[in-house]
């Protein structure tokens, strides 16, 4: 571990930092998050001359306050772990804004290698940086790059690993700059008192690794994560408040500002003397890439054609996720029916058999069944993010977010949890950490779950499947996503005015220009989260498979019960096989016949047919007896008297419950809750003919109002787990469970007793 | 020299010169991590479906800002398309 580097990797937003690390490090990359907290953490191995150098991928941010979780992550990282070297990948184009964080790295010591990158747009426009005379003005070392292409990012890696090979061992060296006559003494003052203190417990000293100067910035800059670090006293702290008071007061009193906008003015200050001369050449008419982006957004941002060409967008998703994912979904299907068949052929009857056949298989292959539509719409939204367009969908909405109490980038979250159809709430609960209110945050978290969501696409597409002609199927997807967001969007506002009020947070977001996304980067995104999910099929579904497998079939029938079912069974199985035999005596086949009215039969091929359906319906109501006795069957009946109201009978009751561990377990328990009933195991009849067979409990009512049910009701234990995190209360977990189950009941119930009158 | 105008006023198309700032605390903080900062140069380069937010073109990159955050901005418009 000693002798490995590690590097960490710093900068804006949009900067093209994870282009970068995922060049760098290949497939050889762990995400994780980091302790406590939900901010992703990708760390990865990187090669350089044989040489292995571990890299952290740290998250994007515009500067190093304590403005957002990821700034404080990003920073906490730098002065805990202790990377060898960081290196800032900065967006040439807009060097000034990027060399703040720059300046800020420098300011806490860390050496810094400086990434100049998307140097193919500088050079496209007709600009030139001047790197060498940068590196030599900063004083930290320079590297043009290309990250899209890779170009120029061996001699970053290398020249990173240089710099750590000749600092290492060394004391980080903080960027000591003017901040002025107002400032510069205070922060000298404070500086003094605080190693002052460190020096006298030498606990302050080890627990603190950050630069007592950097600290005393910081404590200028009002900054709260600063301010109440543990290795900060009582004395300390109100000895520098005072420091700070007076400081505040005079630069009020003199300049009508205060601090921390001195400071970052005389940053910026620092920044310009940098640039000045001709560092930077711009080339008169700055046309190219820019200019496409803004004509771009001149179409896709337009008052009439933006909101437009954006739903348009969003329906083109379920059209090629559909179209494109329907092939290999058939694929995964055949398998795990092929799969089913064998083991069903192969192992002797009993508990086991019944187990694997009808939890395992059916459980787990009901979930992998939608990995390719899954993987398809990912592979989308992953293009739009990288693209740019996200952040357009947000600027066009904010307006309209801020009606309900919500943040423009709220649509993130929204749109990562099923806002466009397939995406999960998991990852959307752990988005909301972007959003600087907690209240803003709040109302979306709680709301979120109302997006159709990845796991809950099967029960539609079953559903819609069986109710809809085909032509109309996009479109009914379309219009249940669409309410998704209008019930989000409405509960949100209730939330807002009613259990969270308070004022709006700012909205100040960039919008990065328009470019095309590298396939690489999008292959790697659509692999991590379809990865994610295939992981959740193999552990959390499989496991609820088997429990759920176990809740329909214990307790098993009283022995007295299934001993007269047995009886009655056996009866009628004697029955068929004389009818067998009276048959091929008669010289006619005791094959199934087919779906063929019209073809002649013999008197005894008839009696054989009715003797089968006879001992069908004698197996079909043991079965059903069995389930209703199982644990799941009482539950499911129990509620009954108050689920009939929504049109739900006790199957889908058990389905439901399922559905609260995990959303995708839905469909495949209402198949387990089927194919238990059924009678030949052999036959492979899909739980979609099933449904559409049985319109006594099916009707378009039904259906309707299971869909909403499920579209709203009590997000699964997954999603409340990262809300109690996100939250930091199981109060909130339990009222979004609540909340959800409630509205979801009421709004069934509305649509069922309303569809039945009118259909 | 033109006379100082709130940023909610420039028009698509217009550029500008910041003239002063009043946000502070977590706005004000945002503000200048993105780079707006008294003397620096702007164009607004486009109003959202809703007329709001604003979108404004900086050196190098393009940032968004809601009508009300605006409001504390002032600028000096220097010209006119």
């Amino acid at each position: 571990m000693d002798s490995q580097i590690t590097v960490a990797l710093a900068g804006n937003p949009n900067c093209g930092k994870t282009t970068i690390f995922n060049y760098l490090t290949g497939a050889r990359q762990h995400v994780g998050n980091y302790p406590g907290i939900t901010v992703e953490k990708k760390d990865g191995m990187a090669r350089c001359d044989g040489q292995d150098v571990r890299v952290i991928d740290l998250p994007g941010t515009y500067s190093l306050t304590a403005y957002s979780q990821e700034e404080v992550v990003a920073r906490r990282t730098l002065a805990e772990e202790r990377p060898d070297v960081v290196i800032q990948v900065a967006d040439a184009g807009a060097l000034e804004r990027n060399l703040y964080l720059t300046v800020q790295l420098m300011e806490l010591g860390i050496p810094v290698v400086l990434a100049l990158n998307m140097m193919d747009e500088v050079h496209r426009r007709g600009d030139s940086i001047d790197s060498a005379r940068l590196a030599a003005t900063m004083g930290i070392p320079v590297v043009e790059c290309t990250g899209r292409s890779g170009l120029g990012l061996d001699t970053l890696l290398r020249t990173a690993v240089a710099l750590a090979a000749e600092v290492r061992g060394k004391e980080w060296n903080p960027l000591k700059i003017s901040y002025g006559t107002d400032i510069d003494p205070v922060v000298d003052e404070m500086t003094a008192l605080i190693v002052q203190e460190f020096a006298e417990t030498s606990s302050g000293a080890s627990a603190s690794s950050y630069p007592p100067r950097w600290l005393a910035l910081k404590f200028l800059e009002g900054d709260g994560d600063v301010r109440e670090a543990s290795f900060i006293s009582e004395d300390l702290r109100n000895a520098l408040d005072a420091l700070l008071d007076k400081t505040a007061k005079h630069l009020d009193l003199t300049l009508q500002t205060y601090p921390e906008a001195v400071i970052a003015d005389f940053r910026y200050g620092y920044i310009t003397s940098v640039l000045r001369g001709d560092i930077v050449t711009r080339h008169k008419e700055s046309a190219g890439r820019r200019s496409f982006s803004d004509k771009l957004d001149q179409v896709l941002t337009h008052t009439l054609l933006g909101p437009l060409i954006m739903l348009g967008i969003f329906y083109l998703v379920y059209k090629v996720a559909f179209e494109f994912g329907a092939y290999p979904m058939d694929v995964v299907d055949a398998f795990f029916g092929w799969l089913g068949d064998m083991v069903d052929a192969n192992m002797s009857d009993g508990l086991l058999k019944s187990m694997v056949v009808s939890g395992v298989i059916a459980g787990v292959g009901g979930v992998m069944v939608f990995v390719p539509l899954i993987l398809v719409m990912f592979l989308l939204i992953a293009f739009l993010e990288d693209s740019g367009y996200m952040a357009r969908a947000a600027y066009m909405l904010d307006r309209v977010f801020r009606v309900f109490g919500l943040h423009g980038s709220s649509v993130m979250p929204y749109v990562i949890s099923g806002g466009i159809a397939g995406g999960c709430a998991v990852p959307g609960v752990m988005a909301t950490r972007t959003l600087r209110s907690p209240k803003e945050k709040l109302a979306t978290m709680l709301t979120l779950p109302f997006m159709t969501c990845g796991a809950k696409i099967p029960v539609f597409i079953l559903f819609v499947g069986v109710f809809f002609a085909a032509e109309h199927q996009p479109t009914v997807m379309l219009c249940l996503t669409l309410t998704g967001w209008a019930l989000a969007l409405l509960s949100a506002w209730v939330l807002r005015h009613t259990v969270i009020k308070g004022d709006p947070t700012p909205f100040v977001m960039e919008l990065p220009p328009y470019r095309l996304p590298t396939l690489r980067g999008l292959l790697l995104h659509t692999w991590e989260r379809g990865w994610q999910y295939i992981k959740k099929a193999g552990t959390i579904i499989l496991a609820i498979s088997i429990l759920i497998w176990a809740l329909m079939t214990f307790p098993t029938l009283p022995a007295d019960v299934a001993e007269r079912h047995d009886v009655v069974i056996a009866q009628l199985e004697e029955k068929v096989g004389a009818a067998e035999e009276s048959v091929l005596a008669a010289g006619g086949s005791i094959e199934a016949p087919e779906e063929d009215e019209d073809a002649e039969k013999l008197p005894e091929e008839l009696l054989l047919a009715e003797a089968r359906d006879a001992l069908a319906e004698a197996e079909n109501i043991k079965s059903a007896e069995t389930l209703r006795n199982s644990i799941a069957g009482r539950i499911g009946t129990a509620l009954e008297p108050v689920s009939r109201y929504a049109g739900f009978e006790w199957r889908t009751n058990i389905a439901l419950l399922g559905g609260f561990a995990a959303k995708e377990v839905l469909v495949s328990s209402l198949g387990t809750a089927y194919s238990l009933g059924e009678v030949d195991p052999e036959e492979a009849e899909s739980l979609a003919e099933k449904i559409k067979a049985d319109t006594g409990t099916w009707s378009m009512a039904n259906a309707l109002s299971l869909m909403i049910f499920v579209l709203v009701y009590a997000p699964c234990v997954v999603t409340i787990a990262a809300i109690r995190r996100e939250a930091n209360s199981w109060g909130w977990a339990l009222f979004s469970l609540v909340f959800s189950t409630a509205l979801a009941y009421v709004l069934a119930v509305g649509v069922y007793q309303i569809g039945k009158a009118v259909l | 020299m033109a006379e100082s105008i709130s940023l909610r006023q420039l028009q698509v198309g217009q550029t500008a010169v910041i003239h002063t700032i009043k946000a502070d605390g977590e706005l004000g903080r945002r503000i200048r991590d993105m780079g707006l900062l008294p003397g620096v140069e702007l164009e607004a380069v486009g109003k959202a479906p809703l007329k709001d937010p604003v979108a404004l073109r900086l050196k190098g990159f393009t940032l968004t800002l809601r009508n009300n955050e605006a409001d504390l901005i002032t600028v000096i418009p220097s010209s006119q398309k």
